[in-house]
């Protein structure tokens, strides 16, 4: 990008520029010589697949984490934010997908959060009404009222409570990170109009989405993040929809996704027009014993609520589901001795007990038979432990080591010997290989294969595998057949021969052809 | 994460370690304590006399940690036990003197009394979903209002010939009977206090127990039946808190509903003290023997050296602070 011009002090043609960030964490490196530019009265519109880097990025802007090298400028003057609150005083507001908002206490509160004008320690409520009504006149909006209380507003409009509070603390720079995500169509629209007036006032916006069509209609520019890097971006008139998707996911299938020929059998989860409490609103699969089933879509499109409703996490609301010979919804206690097990998407919140050991860990979901009478003999539950350590190759010093301090390889595949220890049927497996380096990924591609595929002469069945995931090349080289979760519903299975990560990622945008 | 095997060894060494000094802190703190007073009190601290009223003293608070603690280390509060204590004394004096049982049903009917409120508790915290804190705080006065309800707002006087072995539980052991050291009802916390450590260490209930407080997410992921080990878990705190009341009837042979007022805190003390952490996962049966031995020391300790009654409240508050405090240090540089 034009650094002559970014250099000149005389220009203020930039307000922000972030030029040539690079960030490791450990061993990888979350962002390489990134650069960004985004001038006054723009939209500059941030987009990558999950892991690309946008977030890391946005951590350096708003000062939560620092680059380790390469420099930013905000409004012609050098910025280096030492944290996030240094960030908002010098102009910079970050708006998330999770709202940070005390949802207690009034729209007005909210938008004065820690700076509320005071004399002598006594609040000013007529100033601070008066600084509220001025920065949400921008809204015409009749349900922010100063005095609502933000747990009875809409999303949308809490939305809206945290943009005006970046306005009143007089930004420059705002980050809108996934904004849509959660709004209805309507709000979507309000959003939109409210993203323009900031432009006529000079603000520069930066715009993170998965949707490419929200992005073509609000951004001016567009930079594309892959694995860390900057690999295309433009005039967002220039580009199109396609192309923008096409350098997304541009991205070599490594071999590391081994096939063995399987065979499908009878089908053994047989779920029809599921609904959940929220998500998902209608999905359905047919998944067969020795097969490989992947269900692609963005985070949010309600692919971890589905794989929760069939395990007995969160209840069904509509919707019919048979596991084997059984039918309907039932809980997780039920789900294990039906044959079906669930390996969680969050290995520290909900798929290990951290502080507990590999063999309690391994053998929790059925701590049946290590002993009579209801006893649990800890040298047989390490002795079933160790079967796996050793099978899956976990680095560790013993069965009776804490999981909390095995790397993520390990741990993840400890979460997943739970399953084989259970010896279950199907498998539901939520982002099986999230945040674990290539090496453990490639072992556990292989032991899904070798699940998928079984071995008739050690006995073994092949299993049904039902795995969600975001990383498409994942998907492709390991699933027989892929569907698309896209907000709530759940596409027609494909062949996995006939789709690509292009057609995919079209579908998951809400751009293919829905179902 | 590609350790040196070295380095591994190391820090499995350095684990191994801090385990130990996890399990031996309280042990460590108890001597400590016992050797402080030991030194600076006078001679009788010392005596066998003592060291067996420290072990009877310790006796009604021990029993009612043994059953706090399988609820704290599920992740709960259990704050009615005192008023338990209360309930149980009062329905065993009912039941001698009123109702005219015999003493070993009249045991049996005060713990399973106390059971009951116990499994009313859990069934409240498992389904109304309202924390334990506050279910608790609530059966704190609905229990003692049912004790004094009992109790008609009276004591309840027993006619001694009706207690038989039951005056004996807590007293001081006769010459004649000097092999047994201690007297039957510390023995009983002693069985008791190895049966829980075997049923936290060696039973399906007690690896559950640990799972839920540890991460009750987890646990419901892997089928644990999380709502019946919670009832279970309030239902035998209340029966150890009913058998505490037991004891506290053998001691004052007279159902009182207004005795054990704030023995709650004495007994979240003692888990506290002995490792137990309020957030979950954490806490053992020695630990919890250890710090209800640790206070009635002090306790003990004071006495002998004619300290005050409040010299002996500031140190036991320091030292559930220092206990815990060292417990966080502890976290915070490493497991």
């Amino acid at each position: 990008m034009a650094a002559g011009e970014l250099e000149s002090p005389n220009t203020q043609r930039y307000l922000l520029s972030m030029q040539s960030i690079c960030r490791r964490f450990g061993a990888t490196v979350a962002l390489h010589d990134v650069s960004i530019t985004v001038a006054p009265g723009r939209v500059l519109a941030l987009v990558g697949e999950n892991g690309a880097g946008k977030s890391t990025l946005m951590k350096v802007l708003s000062g939560a984490i620092r680059a380790d090298s390469g420099r930013m400028r905000l409004d012609g003057r050098v910025y280096k934010p030492a944290n996030p609150l240094d960030a908002r005083r010098a102009g910079v507001a970050m708006i998330y997908q999770e709202l940070s908002l005390a949802p207690h206490l009034t729209v007005q509160e909210n938008i004065m959060l820690g700076m509320e004008p005071s004399r002598f320690g006594v609040v000013r409520w007529n100033e601070v009404q008066r600084r509220s009504v001025q920065a949400l006149a921008e809204f015409e909006n009749p349900e922010l009222t100063p005095q609502a209380k933000v747990s009875d507003l809409s999303v949308g409009s809490q939305q809206l409570v945290e943009i005006a509070r970046a306005l009143a603390i007089g930004c420059k720079v705002l980050v809108l990170d996934e904004p849509t995500s959660s709004l209805t169509q309507q709000d979507v629209e309000r959003l939109f109009q409210i993203i323009g007036r900031l432009k006529d006032q000079g603000k520069a916006i930066v715009y993170i989405s998965h949707f490419i069509e929200e992005v073509q209609r609000i951004a001016d520019y567009v930079t594309i993040l892959r694995d860390g890097k900057v690999v295309g971006g433009g005039n967002v008139n220039a580009l199109t929809t396609g192309q923008i998707i096409a350098q997304m996911v541009g991205r070599k299938v490594e071999q590391l996704y081994p096939r063995s020929a399987r065979r499908p059998g009878d089908v053994v989860l047989d779920v029809e027009k599921l609904a959940g409490r929220d998500k998902p609103e209608a999905a359905g699969i047919q998944l067969r014993r020795g097969e490989v089933f992947g269900i692609a879509g963005l985070v949010g499109a309600g692919r971890t609520e589905f794989l929760r409703c069939i395990f007995g996490l969160e209840p069904v609301k509509s919707g019919k589901i048979r596991l084997g010979v059984y039918t309907g919804p039932a809980s997780p206690l039920r789900r294990w001795s039906q044959g079906a097990g669930m390996l969680s998407e969050d290995r520290q919140r909900e798929g290990l007990v951290f502080s507990l050991s590999i063999a309690d860990n391994v053998t929790l979901s059925k701590l049946k038979g290590f002993g009579p009478f209801g006893f649990v003999l800890p040298g047989r539950q390490d002795k079933a432990a160790l079967r796996w350590l050793e099978q899956l190759a976990i680095r560790c010093e013993g069965p009776r080591q804490p999981v909390a301090s095995l790397s993520g390889g390990n741990q993840q595949k400890v979460a997943l010997a739970r399953l084989l220890q259970h010896d279950v049927d199907v498998l539901l497996l939520d982002e099986p290989t999230r945040g674990i380096d290539v090496a453990a990924k490639a072992s556990i591609y292989r032991l899904i294969d070798k699940l998928a595929t079984g071995s008739p002469e050690q006995g073994q069945a092949p299993k049904a595998i039902l795995m969600v995931s975001s990383y498409l090349p994942e998907l492709l080289g390991v699933c027989d057949r892929v569907a698309v979760m896209c907000r709530g519903r759940l596409g027609v299975a494909h062949n996995v021969n006939d789709v690509d990560e292009h057609t995919l990622m079209l579908e998951a945008t809400g751009q293919g052809v829905p179902a | 994460m590609t350790e040196s095997p070295k380095l591994q060894v190391q820090q499995a060494s350095i684990r191994n370690w801090r385990i130990w000094l996890n399990t031996l802190g309280p042990v460590l703190g108890l001597l400590l304590v016992y050797g402080l007073f030991a030194v600076i009190a006078p001679a009788s601290f010392r005596s066998g006399r003592n060291l067996e009223m420290i072990a009877r003293q310790t006796t009604i608070v021990g029993v009612a940690a043994l059953g706090m603690t399988l609820v704290i280390i599920s992740g709960g509060i259990d704050l009615s036990v005192g008023s338990v204590v209360a309930l149980s004394t009062i329905v065993i004096a009912w039941l001698l003197e009123r109702a005219g049982s015999g003493p070993l049903l009249a045991v049996l009917g005060g713990v399973a009394a106390a059971a009951l409120f116990g499994a009313l508790s859990g069934v409240l915290i498992t389904r109304l979903k309202v924390v334990p804190f506050i279910v608790t705080l609530g059966m704190m006065l609905v229990v003692r209002g049912a004790a004094k309800g009992i109790g008609q707002e009276q004591k309840i006087d027993v006619d001694p010939v009706r207690l038989k072995w039951l005056e004996e539980l807590l007293a001081s052991v006769p010459r004649d009977r000097w092999w047994m050291l201690v007297p039957p009802g510390v023995w009983i916390m002693l069985l008791l206090a190895v049966a829980a450590a075997v049923l936290l260490r060696y039973t399906r209930l007690g690896r559950h127990i640990f799972a839920i407080g540890s991460n009750e997410q987890t646990a419901r992921l892997c089928g644990v039946a999380v709502e019946r080990v919670k009832l279970l878990v309030y239902t035998l705190c209340a029966g150890a808190a009913g058998l505490a009341g037991v004891m506290q009837f053998s001691r004052l042979t007279v159902g009182d509903p207004t005795v054990a007022v704030g023995l709650e805190l004495d007994v979240i003390a003692a888990v506290v003290i002995g490792g137990g952490s309020f957030s979950g996962g954490e806490g053992t049966i020695l630990g919890t023997m250890v710090g209800a031995l640790i206070m009635t020391v002090i306790a003990s300790g004071c006495t002998q050296m004619g300290l005050p009654n409040w010299v002996q409240e500031i140190i036991t508050g320091a030292i559930i602070i220092t206990a815990v405090a060292l417990d966080r240090l502890r976290h915070r540089h490493g497991l």
